[in-house]
Order: structure tokens, then sequence, then C-alpha cells
């Protein structure tokens, strides 16, 4: 059903509903379908929605503006009109990535207008009060307001929010990696764009592997030590197609790279069969790419595999110290070189750096197992 | 998107301001001090940023586990003076700046005749959770 939100919210915008107003309506539509369809289920769902969301648009116009005729008058004749299409969606992630948002107002409000989540479900995936949640996506609303619904936007800025959204979730009730992939799938079928799918390749081919990242215990299982047979070889093989049909078209992009990298990983029997030197060669490319100093870092960690433990500590000399996880990279290298004492200290000085307990927990392990006898 | 822990210690406040305990201020003064941390907390709400707030008792008890059997040892309860945790506010925010501002503006709450007890709040980031992408 959630499929099902941006194109009617595209057909209640096109037919002059200010956004803010026509996506509360949609929120009310769904929950009205929630309700009624297990028990009569419409013969043309998404033609049930726009009908039940543009009334509850006009009921909510007319209680706000009782003493205007005007509106009446628009009320009586809801115009047959647009069906959704892919452009209404494409126009909507643009809407709910546009640059005048910070990056977590964005993520909440393509949550709720693009994917249909609701306001709860938002606030209980990041882990903040609902009254916080409604309030960061109404600001978010009002501050698109004034956006022109048919306004050229850049699909890197839908992009790095869906990123974010499969990336930097809580795991609670709602399921936002499958979240994010769904919306990068809805994306993909909206527009042709090879970086569209290079991220939904690179969320692919991540995703099946994540029964194999955690222990039972919920512990982190670094990528070297899973039980490859957990990977799912079904969303590898899709990652795969998507991904070399997005390389063909020749124009790379720094998400059709990450999602090579995994691929070269997925397509390894076991760690020790890892094409590092290829994967290097990837780094490399995102480096020019990007320059980011975490793609350096990265990069380093790879050096190392390829080139030896000492290939790697040289790599990671010109990468900026600050970065995140840089001495857990230094401590990983200096045990491989081995050298046990250096590592224990910069494993447990990485552990007191972690910015999530689960990665803490699993370094304090890394120095504990060098510290003991 | 970053939670923090704003740490109210009432720590260094007569250093900083030669303030008195807040049983000695004017009824008016406690109630403006409160005020105070109630329209924060709304203000945050209101942008997208406020996760809790809670104020806590000062008298606490030690506890501890005293072997198979045997009941918790206690200790207590009594008033931890030299360094009193009155209570917290955890926000949601953008950046570590945006923290820094907001713990500056709830250390100007207002103490006596209306000056902020510019206290110290110690500012502790929260561990969130690991992402998906590392390699």
């Amino acid at each position: 059903m959630r499929s099902l939100v941006p194109g009617v919210l595209g057909v209640l915008v096109r037919r002059g509903a200010d956004f803010a107003a026509a996506e509360d309506a949609v929120q009310e539509a769904l929950v009205e379908a929630v309700r009624s369809w297990p028990t009569t289920p419409p013969r043309e769902p998404t033609g049930w929605l726009v009908t039940v969301a543009w009334r509850k648009f006009l009921d909510a116009t007319r209680a706000e503006t009782t003493r205007r005729r005007r509106e009446e008058t628009v009320a009586d004749e809801p115009p047959s009109g647009p069906v959704p299409s892919a452009d209404d969606t494409l126009q909507l992630y643009f809407l709910c990535a546009h640059p005048s948002l910070t990056p977590p107002s964005a993520v909440a409000l393509t949550l709720r207008a693009v994917g249909g989540l609701t306001t709860r479900q938002i606030a209980a995936a990041y882990l903040v009060p609902e009254a916080t949640m409604a309030q960061r996506i109404s600001r978010a609303k009002r501050t698109v307001s004034d956006v022109r619904f048919n306004e050229p936007g850049d699909v890197a800025t839908v992009l790095r929010v869906l990123y974010l959204v499969f990336n930097e979730g809580y795991s609670g009730d709602v399921d936002l990696a499958a979240e994010a992939i769904r919306l990068t799938r809805q994306l993909a079928a909206a527009v042709d764009h090879p970086e569209v799918a290079g991220l939904l390749a690179l969320m692919l081919l991540h995703h099946a592997r994540r029964a194999a990242r955690t222990a039972p215990d919920g512990s982190l299982v670094p990528l070297a030590e899973q039980d490859r047979g957990r990977w799912d070889t079904a969303l590898i093989s899709e990652g795969v197609q998507v991904l070399q049909a997005a390389l063909a078209r020749g124009r790379l992009g720094e998400y059709q790279a990450q999602a090579a990298i995994a691929a070269l990983h997925a397509d390894a029997r076991s760690a020790a069969d890892t094409d590092w030197v290829q994967i290097v060669e990837w780094y490399d490319e995102l480096v020019r790419l990007t320059g980011s100093p975490v793609v350096r870092l990265n990069r380093a960690v790879a050096v190392g595999e390829a080139d030896g433990p000492r290939a790697g500590l040289a790599a990671l000399a010109s990468v900026d110290a600050s970065v995140p996880r840089f001495a857990a990279v230094q401590a990983y290298l200096h045990e491989k070189d081995g050298d046990r004492t250096t590592a224990a200290r910069l494993y447990a000085e990485a552990a007191a750096l972690a910015g999530n307990a689960a990665e803490r927990d699993h370094l304090t392990r890394q120095a504990a197992r060098l510290n003991s006898p | 998107m970053a939670k923090y822990l704003m740490l109210k210690h009432y720590r260094n406040t007569s250093k900083s301001l030669d303030c008195a305990p807040m049983d000695q201020w004017t009824p008016d003064e406690v109630s403006a001090h409160i005020q105070y941390m109630n329209d924060l907390a709304a203000k945050l709400t209101e942008t997208g940023e406020f996760v809790d707030g809670q104020a806590l008792a000062p008298e606490g008890t030690w506890v501890r586990y005293d072997g198979e059997g045997r009941p918790p040892v206690t200790d207590g309860p009594f008033a931890e003076t030299k360094d009193l945790i009155a209570g917290w506010m955890a926000i949601d925010v953008d950046s570590y700046e945006r923290a820094v501002e907001l713990a500056g503006e709830l250390s100007a709450a207002p103490g006596p005749s209306g000056q902020p007890i510019r206290e110290w709040l110690e500012l502790r980031p929260f561990l969130g959770a690991p992402p998906t992408i590392t390699e």
C-alpha cells in the first residue's frame, strides 16, 4: 500500500493542493485504508486512495475556510484529473530532499511523504519522542512550502538522503534498511540514472550480508570472519546485475564504485580469496571521485591486504588521523605486522573513540585478546 | 543527527557566580528558573531536537551486590554534596556545534536577581547505532 503514496501525493499536489496539506490528507487516507481494506479491498487501490485523500484534503480546507464560498465551489467537483505518474514520484523525492533541508529533516520528510510511514514509526526508528518528530516533519514541510513542485532537482541530494536512511538507522520495529531499498527501487523505476542503480546495488550487496553481520549475542562479526554461507545469494546476484548494467553506461560515480567494492567482497568464496588488488583500484577511483578521508582510510586497509601491512601503514601515513576509526585501522595493521603491544594499545584507544556500543565492544575485545597471555 | 546528554552537575556555580543554593532564592526566582527549563524543553520540541529531560532528587543510595543469597549492601541515603547530579536534558541535534550552543543556553538559566547562573554542564555524546556500510 505504501508504494502508492508518492503517486497519490503527486496527484493531489498537481490538482493544486499545497504540499503540507496534501501530505496530511494522504496520511489520513492511509489510516483509513488500513482500517477498511482488510474487510473491503478496493478494486482500484490507487483510485481509492486518491479519492479518499482528496476528500480529506477538502474537508480540512473547508474546516479552515468555512466562511469562504470560493473554497466551497472548488470542493464540489473534484477534477477527475491526472493519474499518478513517474514524474510526480520523482518530483516528490526532489522536494523531500531539497537542499534547504538539513539531512535529518530530509530523512524524516522522505520517510513520511515518500515512504508513507507514520510519525510514530519514524520517531520510534530514530529514538526520539513522537512530538519531537512531528515538529521536525512539520518544520521540514514549512521549509519546502515555497518550493514549486515542478522545480528541477538534483538526483545526488536524493541519493544522499536514501543512503543515510539505509546506513544510519537504529534497528527498531521499522526495518529502515529494507525501507531504504524499497524507496531506492521506486526511485530507480522513476528515473534512469546510473548512480541511482549504483546506490541500489550497493544497498542490495550490503543487505545480503546482514544475517552474517551480527552474532546471536548481538556483537559485530567483521567481514573476514563472517559465515559466507549465510549471505543472501539472490540479493547478491540482483545487486551484481544492477551494478553491471549501471557500469556499462560508462558514467562512473561514487555509489557505483562503492558497489563494485562490495561486489568484489561478495564474489570471494572466502576472505582469503578476496581480490584485494582490484579493490585497491576501485578505492583509487573513489579517492579520485570523492577525495573523502574516510575513503583514504579504507583504501589503506585494502592496501594492507593487497601489499602487506607495511604498505598499509605507509598508505595510512597520508590519512588525516582525526577520521573516525583511524586508530582501529592502525591497530589492525600493526597486529598484522606482528606488533601486538602497539596493536593492543591502539585497539583500546580506538574503543574509547568508537561512536557506537557494538563497535566499542568489538574493539575492547580485540584489545583484551591481545593483552591476554 | 546525533544525541547528546546535557548533564547538570550544579558544579562550580559558586566559583563563577557566587550563587546561593536554590532554597535561599526567592520563590519567584525559583519559579523563573524552572520556567526557563520548561520553556527550553518546549522550544526544543518545537525545533524537533528534544529527546528527554528529567530532574533527580538530591538524595541517593549506594547499592552493591554482596554475594549469593545475600541482600544487596546499601550505603546512605545521603546527599552527595561535592558533585550533585541534579538532572539532565537529552537532545538530538545536527552537529556538535549545535549541542554546545544549546548547552550554553541551558547554562544561562536565571538564578538570584534573574542573573544567569552559568552552571557548568557536562555534554556527553550518546553512542549511536553501528553503520551498515563500513568498508
